[in-house]
């Protein structure tokens, strides 16, 4: 068990602005994400596409950002917990338990979501027949390529995951790759070199197809792929890959009691503490009157969450404002002279 | 202004007037139509305000620009008639326009 001030839910521009705070006011933190990398939303989504609204910063890059802010924080040494999601959020004796998939347990008197629309998670396929054979054979992410090995794999997508593992696994398995349009999004090397090998016969390529329905008794025998007009093939399968990219998912924080109104939390605009005592919500998962979904506004809400945090985490301390141009306790934090 | 007409998966029609400039992502959510998610806001990253347009209309649309088949390859059944809601501009020329919802957004 993990003993902590605060855990934050995201580790996006938010999470780790509102993390920069809690260190200013001498708070500790642990920051769990789903993702296997910091940055959230700015990362994964749109890590070259320039922002223009970040305050005194007229142009930069969600990449930029993020590194910008991970230096910002470093001298508090927080604990990442990346590829984790949390799970469950339990209270006890006026703190909270909040227990990850991975098994990680931390004991909190606060907890931060700044999950963005949630926690990303792979795109599955539509067809109800895939369910049944879901993280057997119907896999949306490898983690041992050697199980393909003298195989009959069917890859969906026209994105770099798909055309990668199908460049990857054509060198030991029976691959066969099926897109819903001619062009790719891959980079132009792997489309190229896709062509290519589809000329040699080396991989069956199937272009204007989707996934009709998964067979097979007890193991997957066969896929079924059908045109847009209807016209349907039959395809041998023993694994079928498919990657769809991301979706965002609000995901198991919808299980922990809090109000909400749609997809989103609503907080109060004094601290963005959530209907639920010591659980504060920032950036685009909260809603009050007025809110702007923009990075500047999670950095306001992240704030103001952290002092909210303080009076849980130190009840026998009264806060004190403080500027960090002044301060000779949050230089010391910083580690500046 | 523009007159567009929203059919749910389920049937349901709703009828509005949108304003010129707004998107038609847009000319849904204010108007609490149900069946467009729009999760990103309208910066095409994320394929919640997918709907289908049928032949005649697809065709009079201005042509998508580069990046929203990608987005749609990730939406939910996409076919050659699938569009991306919020990169719909509404004009007087959209007047009449219909748009289909699909059965969900993911």
């Amino acid at each position: 068990m993990i003993k902590t001030d605060v855990v934050i839910i995201g580790a996006g521009p938010t999470g780790l602005f509102c993390a920069h705070q809690l260190g200013i006011i001498g708070l500790k933190c642990e920051i769990v994400d789903n993702l296997d990398k910091i940055g959230g939303q700015c990362i994964e989504l749109y890590p070259d596409k320039p922002i223009y609204d970040i305050p005194a910063v007229p142009e930069c890059t969600g990449e930029e950002l993020t590194n910008n802010l991970i230096e910002q924080i470093k001298p508090f040494n927080f604990k990442f917990h990346l590829n984790d999601r949390v799970q469950e959020v339990t209270s006890e004796n006026e703190s909270w338990i909040v227990k990850t998939t991975s098994g990680k347990k931390f004991h909190t008197p606060n907890v931060v979501i700044a999950g963005g629309v949630g926690s990303f998670e792979p795109r599955k396929f539509t067809t109800k027949s895939a369910e049944k054979f879901d993280g057997t054979s119907v896999l949306y992410s490898i983690k041992d390529k050697t199980i393909f090995k003298d195989k009959s794999v069917v890859i969906f997508g026209g994105g770099d995951s798909a055309l990668d593992w199908a460049i990857e696994l054509s060198n030991t398995s029976n691959v066969s790759l099926i897109h819903r349009r001619d062009e790719f999004r891959g980079v132009p090397a792997s489309v190229k070199k896709i062509k290519e090998l589809s000329e040699k016969n080396i991989i069956k390529l199937f272009t204007k197809y989707s996934i009709k329905d998964v067979k097979g008794n007890g193991s997957l025998e066969e896929v079924e792929i059908k045109s847009e007009d209807g016209e349907s093939k039959i395809l041998k399968a023993d694994y079928v890959l498919g990657f769809f990219g991301l979706i965002m998912q609000l995901g198991p924080i919808a299980e922990w009691g809090l109000n909400l109104d749609k997809k989103v939390i609503p907080v109060n605009t004094e601290n963005f503490e959530t209907n639920k005592k010591g659980i504060f919500a920032i950036g685009d998962i909260c809603t009050y009157p007025g809110k702007l979904k923009l990075i500047l506004s999670g950095f306001h809400e992240g704030a103001l969450a952290a002092r909210g945090c303080f009076k849980y985490a130190r009840p026998n301390e009264k806060y004190r404002f403080e500027f960090t141009t002044a301060s000779n306790t949050i230089k010391d934090r910083l580690g500046v002279k | 202004m523009a007159k567009i007409k929203y059919i749910e998966h389920n049937g349901k029609e709703h009828i509005v007037e949108v304003q010129n400039g707004l998107t038609v992502m847009e000319g849904a959510v204010q108007n609490d139509i149900p069946g467009i998610d729009a999760d990103c806001g309208g910066s095409m990253s994320c394929a919640t305000c997918h709907v289908y347009v049928k032949e005649d209309w697809y065709n009079k649309l201005p042509k998508k620009e580069m990046g929203e088949d990608d987005m749609l390859d990730q939406a939910y059944e996409p076919n050659s008639k699938s569009r991306l809601s919020c990169q719909i501009m509404v004009s007087d020329d959209l007047d009449g326009l219909t748009v289909h919802m699909p059965e969900k957004q993911i």
